[in-house]
């Protein structure tokens, strides 16, 4: 799936900032900036993953920045840059 | 009923802490058009995920007019919604097409009649139409008003008594009523002064609103404390009650309690105290009985 630039969500308490780029090498790459990486960061990129394979992207560039969001919170932001950069109707 | 910005994760996963009694989720104005599409990601994984309790959950999507509204319609019906808000309604056509959007989801996903339709009035041609808009659809729970836009619409602005919505506010207490639904009255934008909100909930609740809309958690208590029946009332209501139950066993329609006539109107009232002291907690409901 071809991907350009894009981002969604906010620096807020609460939420957690998306960005993706389309990938420079296969699969996906995710880095993430939380205050929590070390309790919950493996749980985050699993939402982030699940969800943007679950959406058929599979290559791509991720940066997240968290802010405490909770897991829909995260598919929310996620699923939003998905299909700014891809844009795939989520809704059909 | 809580207000709160579409947008905004944080107050969305919060808000269940302070016990409104619904939440509305706003899609609305306070969602810039840049973000309409994450806002509406949001609320549907809120919906989808939190698990607000008895907490009615209330959307307000963008006019049908828009490039939003019917995007939004599909989002909240399939997450689950208990309530879509109209704004600005204008007419009951408006109401009917909004109607038969949620019809063709809810086929869809198979749960046709799930979901329910609070209209808000924001205009003085949503006024002349209340009745009509109120009695429009059998998904219409309740109509509200918006009175920022109708003061505009009105070409005045508000002050503290709230004169100029005067007209507004009884009109839609009447055709809510005719119609058999709720109403609910507008927000108070001003959290500095408490003394003026109590005030207008105090003249709202009079008037026969059913509820206010509230935009901090700070003004839920005193909603709670004007519309919670007193101690003085109940034992009243309870007394008037059991006097009927009683006078009806005999098969008589009219009693007497503590010297006044007591009729059927009486009893209505004396019903709606104890619904709504069920209603805030202050007493369990098998003393409703």
């Amino acid at each position: 799936m071809e991907l350009k630039n894009a981002s969604a969500g906010t620096f807020e308490s609460g939420d957690i900032l998306i960005r993706i780029d389309p990938a420079e090498k296969k699969g996906l790459e995710i880095e993430l900036e939380s205050s929590v990486a070390d309790q919950f960061g493996v749980q985050i990129k699993k939402v982030i993953s699940e969800t943007l394979e679950g959406l058929g992207i599979c290559d791509a560039k991720v940066k997240a920045i968290d802010k405490g969001a909770l897991d829909c919170t995260i598919r929310a932001r996620v699923t939003a840059a998905a299909v700014r950069a891809s844009g795939k109707d989520v809704w059909k | 009923m809580m207000f709160i910005p579409g947008n905004n994760p944080g107050m969305m996963q919060d808000a269940y802490i302070y016990g409104p009694d619904s939440i509305m989720l706003d899609l609305e104005d306070s969602v810039t058009m840049a973000e309409k599409d994450a806002a509406r990601l949001l609320v549907y994984n809120a919906l989808k995920t939190v698990d607000y309790g008895n907490i009615e959950r209330v959307v307000r999507i963008n006019p049908l007019s828009t490039p939003y509204g019917k995007k939004d319609v599909e989002a909240v019906v399939k997450a689950g919604v208990d309530v879509i808000r109209m704004p600005k309604t204008e007419t009951a056509d408006e109401v009917r097409e909004l109607e038969a959007e949620i019809l063709k989801v809810e086929e869809e996903i198979g749960c046709v009649g799930r979901t329910q339709i609070m209209a808000a009035i924001e205009s003085a041609l949503g006024i002349v139409n209340a009745y009509q808009i109120a009695s429009a659809s059998s998904r219409m729970m309740g109509i509200a008003l918006g009175a920022e836009d109708y003061t505009a619409n009105l070409k005045t602005m508000r002050s503290n008594e709230g004169i100029e919505l005067q007209l507004a506010r009884e009109t839609i207490v009447v055709a809510a009523r005719a119609a058999g639904i709720s109403c609910f009255d507008t927000v108070f934008s001003n959290l500095e002064d408490m003394e003026i909100f109590r005030k207008e909930v105090e003249f709202i609740k009079t008037l026969g609103f059913d509820g206010k809309s509230i935009i901090n958690p700070r003004q839920i208590d005193v909603v709670n404390e004007v519309f919670t029946p007193t101690e003085k009332e109940i034992a009243k209501a309870q007394t008037i009650i059991a006097a009927i139950k009683e006078a009806r066993q005999r098969g008589s329609g009219v009693i007497s309690v503590n010297g006044k006539m007591v009729d059927r109107p009486v009893v209505i009232r004396a019903e709606r105290i104890i619904a709504l002291a069920v209603a805030a907690g202050v007493i369990p409901e098998e003393d409703a009985l």
